[in-house]
């Protein structure tokens, strides 16, 4: 096929959905390109999750045009779902089965036929540093063991479009850096990856492009670079001891960002010593005590929290 | 490879999946095996001297009763191996696993085929352990070969159109205990019926009910079957409710599988 370089490997327009009458996505455009990795970034509650479900073929969308490895979503599934492997959140594998008879099952699944099967399943179990747990059931592994053989299970069918919910999430660092090289080697093979995280530094370290999700919206878009240019300057944290003294800063500076819950004010500034010296005689001249301070040049975590507009949202009810 | 060798191959693939499943959930298997063959025990040597007194033909006694009781208990046995089917389908619902099922190009009903292939494979071993142990008490059919035959056909139907159903409420409920809850009726519709004592017996209410239920015209053609008697037309109408019963219920799980997971 000569349109496999231009066609992109996943295409919605004005994808919608809602649950009851609340609106969880409100008209999405994506498009990825083949063998990239593209990651969906937002707070909790964004719309993440329903975006991959609908995406694989898990739920129906009440609207919008999506083409999946050049194949229509809602006419022709079995074909989309032959191209992709998914990762979910509930982590997918068989409490029941040991991890190898986790992963021939998946293929069986995929008729494989015996020999093919056993080998692959030996090849992920070791590249998934699996081999010496294999023969035990998946209900004994730990948090990190069961990603990974949730990823091997996701794997088997050689899939040319990888999606993962939150890879990461509930990972300790050491096996989210494991889950990186692991997504990064993927991308170099030339599987195209749709991750979701709430992790900035996830979506910063690994995708190419990142889609900034809020409210069942798309606020943003672009690579790490383009999003951070986005944002003005650098700020100043300033960290309080109590609350009324956080209160009292927030009057005498004005112009700042406060964080009631982390007792923090951000006060935009060109991080330069006079201006912090200015800042810090304003403060003292109001006799506020302040705890702790810190300069930052912007990150993913400001393109964050300035276009999404909130710090954090609790849980949303899992679903 | 076709649609219906597809069919074949991941029911088949999942039938592997369910076995294992009640290899390493033993305890589950051996209840569902053993509650039934204490029941049988319990109304043979408890209750049966009495009752058995109390159906009034030649020779009376235990030994009678454990003639007439045996087709109870056998469906008792498949209501509870249903039971433990709709406990295992609910639980395979809340795992991430059927949802990977479903994002994968199979044959789309070889989850809910392979639970009720599974289900059937570990109802009939149940049946046939608990026929054993009531030979072993002293159960003595009059039943020729192609008797016999005939009893394992119409349990096999039986246990296909209960498993179905169970399969069913175990997509219907919304957690594990909802799911070993719902079928429990199934368990005590035998004793409402013809199951252990004559339904003559009964006032008449209960009577009509028991009468009409589907337990009894098949409790009713088992015993007929076994013992060598005739069974009327309770051998048609056990069929046509097990026929109904697992239409309806292919027919609803189906719908409930293929809803939309998450609303």
């Amino acid at each position: 096929m000569t349109s496999t370089r231009t066609r992109p490997a996943i295409r919605a327009t004005g994808l919608r959905k809602s649950f009851g009458d609340k609106a969880v996505l409100d008209g999405i455009d994506l498009e990825v390109a083949e063998g990239t990795i593209f990651a969906l970034l937002g707070p909790n509650g964004a719309g993440k999750t329903t975006t991959v479900h609908i995406l694989s073929t898990l739920i129906g969308a009440d609207g919008g045009e999506v083409q999946v490895a050049g194949h229509d979503l809602a006419r022709e599934p079995d074909a989309v779902r032959a191209a992709i492997g998914v990762t979910g959140q509930l982590t997918a594998v068989d409490n029941l089965l040991t991890g190898e008879e986790n992963l021939l099952l998946m293929a069986g699944l995929h008729h494989l036929g015996r020999e093919e099967g056993r080998r692959r399943a030996a090849g992920l179990l070791d590249r998934f540093d699996l081999a010496e747990a294999g023969a035990k059931p998946a209900a004994t592994y730990s948090g990190g063991m069961r990603r990974r053989l949730d990823l091997a299970m996701g794997l088997i069918g050689e899939p040319r479009i990888l999606f993962l919910d939150e890879p990461t999430t509930g990972l300790d660092p050491r096996s989210r850096r494991t889950m990186w090289q692991i997504i990064r080697d993927l991308a170099t093979g030339g599987v195209t990856v749709l991750l979701t995280t709430q992790y900035l530094e996830e979506a910063d370290e690994l995708a190419g492009q990142i889609a900034l999700l809020d409210q069942g919206r798309l606020v943003a878009e672009g690579t790490a670079e383009e999003l951070k240019r986005r944002i003005p300057g650098c700020h100043i944290r300033l960290q309080f001891a109590y609350p009324d003294d956080l209160a009292a800063a927030a009057r005498a500076l004005g112009d700042a960002t406060r964080d009631d819950e982390a007792l923090t004010l951000q006060v935009p500034s060109d991080g330069d010593v006079k201006s912090l010296r200015a800042l810090l005689d304003r403060l003292g001249d109001a006799s506020i005590e302040v705890a702790g301070l810190s300069i930052h040049t912007p990150d993913l975590d400001d393109v964050f929290l300035t276009l999404t507009g909130q710090p954090d949202k609790d849980k949303e009810p899992a679903r | 490879m076709s649609t219906l060798t597809y069919a074949v191959a991941d029911s088949a693939t999942m039938l592997g999946r369910q076995v294992r499943h009640m290899l390493r959930y033993l305890s589950m298997t051996l209840m569902l095996v053993g509650m039934p063959i204490v029941l049988l025990l319990l109304f043979v040597y408890v209750f049966g001297g009495t009752l058995g007194a109390g159906l009034g033909g030649p020779g009376g006694g235990r030994e009678q009763y454990l003639e007439y009781v045996l087709p109870g208990i056998l469906l008792i046995a498949v209501a509870l191996g249903a039971t433990g089917t709709a406990i295992s389908v609910a639980m395979d619902m809340t795992e991430g696993i059927i949802a990977r099922f479903r994002t994968m190009a199979i044959f789309r009903p070889a989850v809910l085929t392979g639970h009720v292939l599974g289900s059937m494979l570990q109802t009939m071993l149940s049946l046939a352990v608990v026929t054993a142990v009531a030979v072993v008490i002293g159960f003595r059919a009059g039943a020729t070969p192609v008797e016999w035959l005939a009893t394992v056909g119409v349990l096999a139907a039986i246990t296909f159109a209960f498993t179905w159903l169970c399969v069913a409420f175990g997509m219907a409920a919304k957690n594990v205990e909802a799911a070993s809850n719902l079928p429990q009726p199934l368990v005590f519709l035998p004793f409402l019926g013809s199951g252990f004592v004559p339904t003559d017996s009964m006032p008449a209410g209960l009577r009509w009910f028991a009468e009409y239920q589907p337990f009894t015209p098949m409790m009713d053609t088992m015993r007929g079957l076994l013992l060598g008697t005739a069974i009327g037309s309770s051998g048609v109408v056990a069929l046509a409710w097990c026929a109904a019963i697992t239409l309806a219920s292919y027919l609803w799980a189906r719908k409930l599988y293929n809803r939309d997971p998450i609303r």
